[in-house]
């Protein structure tokens, strides 16, 4: 059964074409890697999802209910997608805990101290359950992330958008926070993830779509993307990613 | 330093003809030190000479006075210190250099020049003083008895600090609602779409009209326009709060400016975690943008309420009789300007604790958001 239904969705900014007719279906459940080199695309798709970007045709539907064009309500939208950034953006004003329980209390209309145990509970599972009342610039990119991650899932989204977020990250915090969307993908929650990392998007993802100048050139389970690319484009692509050895 | 770079690299000739090896010389410290004792020796005689005239002025002062004027003299001397020390490594550099010591003369080159730029600067400051010194006995000591007679200020110091409650009433008040209107202004502004146009227009010929208008003029039209026109409400205010109607008119202009700045500063990804997080536009600018713009823009909004503070001096204009008003019916009896003199420290003493004030605010974010202070 198809939860997230893309339908030939296009997206300029000015005259340059970011998505030329971008279609994909996702079931629940499914978690789906968007690869592609940098402007092919994989984060205006991600952000007309979200509609943080207003999309020029095409359609958006979302558990059968229609999320694009005027007169959606964006914020209970955005209620059931959650999205997660490259560069964290957590709020610099606010602790951790206040970070995780503003949506829940302010959009969800939480009780505080129910919001503050679900954030607490939460961020055990992260591992930063001692972190709760620090500031987010006095934590490392790795920490920040599992924040931002979250928060992200305080509001209990049915679908995570995934923003390339290792990109930001030293090597070695890349680790921790691939680990928690792993196990977020364990639990079956439904995630699209705009990824550099090939070796995670194989080991997690249930489809794999390769995205060439706002298109999806090709679509297909880790194993035939990774071991049998059929178009040209994936398998330079491929080439070039594993000679910076990131494969 | 000798240039790291081989010659075979480099195409300047400089560079080049320098041989990687050849050590620098130390530089010279004798004619640095020559100098600073002289600038020292200048700047001393001119203090003591500006400290005798304070002394012929007073005619025999007291006892403390004159032990005063001998320690601040004994003060100017001061720079004098570094200037002979220099001459003390300038020996030592030629001593080490002579032995080929070259690193240690280096070193001692370095602390002489260090120590007659030191005789230098404070020897210019003390010059500095001096001459202040010499203009309060110009003229047989005109300006200070112009200014700075103590009876006078004995005799007007109550009256005025009274009048200056005015000040800061007024002061206070037209802050308050500064806050406010500037927040509403600058949020006019940016409201977005076709919708909002009107009203972001509005604010734009705002701001735009009375932060041109001159603050003096806005308080005499309003002081006298609002009850000459007997507008109702207006009419039955006092003089005080006519003030702070126009004080708040003026500086909400700049203060929407103020705010405006912030809230742009703010990275477009903090409305882009906010929205995805479900917030509405109203709800993210209000928990999200201004909260971080308000920490952002304190330093030049207390610039701009130290302009308000000053700008109530103007309220004379409009009959009000503030601490300036006041302070000049004072000096027109005695014939003497010190007790404007008054108005001017007292504005001045208010004024600072709010620059500390602030400063240990913004000290306490930075701790407290973990960023390095």
């Amino acid at each position: 059964m198809t939860f997230l239904e893309i339908n030939d969705v296009h997206k300029r900014y000015g005259q340059h074409d970011v998505l030329r007719g971008v279609s994909l279906d996702v079931a629940k459940h499914e978690v789906v890697c968007l690869i592609g080199a940098s402007g092919s695309g994989k984060s205006t798709l991600l952000r007309c999802i979200n509609a943080l970007e207003p999309i020029h045709s095409g359609e958006i539907s979302v558990d059968g209910d229609v999320v694009s064009g005027q007169g959606v309500d964006v914020n209970r939208l955005r209620r059931n997608v959650g999205m997660v950034f490259q560069s964290y953006n957590l709020f610099p004003h606010m602790s951790v805990l206040r970070n995780i329980t503003l949506a829940p209390v302010k959009v969800g209309g939480k009780p505080r101290a129910e919001a503050d145990e679900l954030a607490l509970a939460l961020l055990d599972r992260v591992g930063m359950k001692d972190k709760a009342e620090a500031y987010p610039d006095a934590l490392s990119g790795g920490q920040q992330q599992r924040v931002a991650i979250v928060r992200a899932l305080a509001s209990s989204p049915q679908v995570l958008l995934l923003d390339e977020i290792t990109a930001a990250l030293d090597p070695e915090l890349v680790g921790d926070v691939l680990a928690i969307v792993r196990e977020l993908a364990q639990d079956g929650l439904t995630m699209l993830l705009a990824t550099h990392e090939m070796g995670f998007a194989r080991e997690v993802a249930s489809q794999v779509c390769f995205l060439h100048q706002g298109r999806i050139l090709e679509r297909g389970t880790p194993a035939q993307i990774f071991e049998d690319p059929q178009e040209d484009r994936t398998r330079q692509f491929l080439s070039r990613v594993l000679v910076a050895g990131r494969l | 330093m000798v240039p790291v770079v081989s010659p075979a690299l480099t195409s300047d000739p400089r560079i080049a003809a320098e041989a990687p090896g050849t050590p620098t010389p130390p530089q010279r410290v004798l004619p640095t030190a020559i100098v600073a004792l002289l600038i020292a020796a200048l700047c001393a005689l001119a203090a003591v000479l500006a400290l005798w005239s304070v002394d012929r002025m007073l005619d025999g002062p007291p006892a403390a006075v004159g032990a005063a004027l001998v320690a601040v003299g004994a003060g100017a001397l001061l720079p004098l210190v570094p200037a002979v020390r220099a001459f003390g490594n300038a020996r030592s550099r030629a001593r080490l250099l002579a032995e080929g010591r070259l690193a240690a003369a280096r070193h001692e080159a370095a602390a002489g020049r260090e120590h007659a730029h030191t005789a230098m600067g404070y020897a210019v400051a003390v010059l500095i003083l001096a001459m202040l010194i010499s203009l309060t006995t110009a003229n047989d000591g005109a300006i200070t008895t112009t200014f700075l007679r103590w009876q006078f200020l004995q005799s007007s110091f109550l009256d005025v600090l009274g009048a200056f409650w005015v000040n800061v009433k007024v002061a206070v008040g037209a802050q308050v609602l500064v806050l406010v209107v500037g927040l509403l202004v600058a949020v006019m502004r940016l409201l977005p779409g076709r919708a909002g146009r009107p009203l972001r227009w509005m604010a734009i010929g705002y701001v735009d009209t009375f932060r041109a208008i001159p603050s003096i003029i806005v308080l005499y039209l309003v002081g006298f326009g609002l009850k000459l026109a007997e507008v109702p409400l207006v009419e039955d205010l006092s003089p005080i709060w006519l003030a702070i109607i126009a004080l708040t008119l003026t500086y909400s202009a700049y203060v929407a400016e103020v705010y405006r700045a912030g809230i742009e500063s703010i990275h477009p990804s903090q409305w882009a975690a906010s929205r995805s997080l479900g917030l509405s536009y109203g709800m993210t600018l209000r928990t999200v943008i201004v909260p971080q713009a308000v920490r952002r823009i304190v330093p030049p909004l207390l610039n701009d309420f130290i302009g308000l503070q000053k700008d109530t001096a103007l309220i004379g204009v409009m009959g009000v009789v503030d601490a300036f008003a006041r302070s000049r019916l004072a000096a027109s009896n005695v014939f003497n300007l010190t007790p404007v003199i008054v108005v001017a420290v007292l504005f001045v003493l208010i004024t600072i604790p709010q620059a500390r004030y602030v400063d240990r605010l913004l000290a306490k974010q930075q701790r407290r958001t973990g960023r390095a202070a």
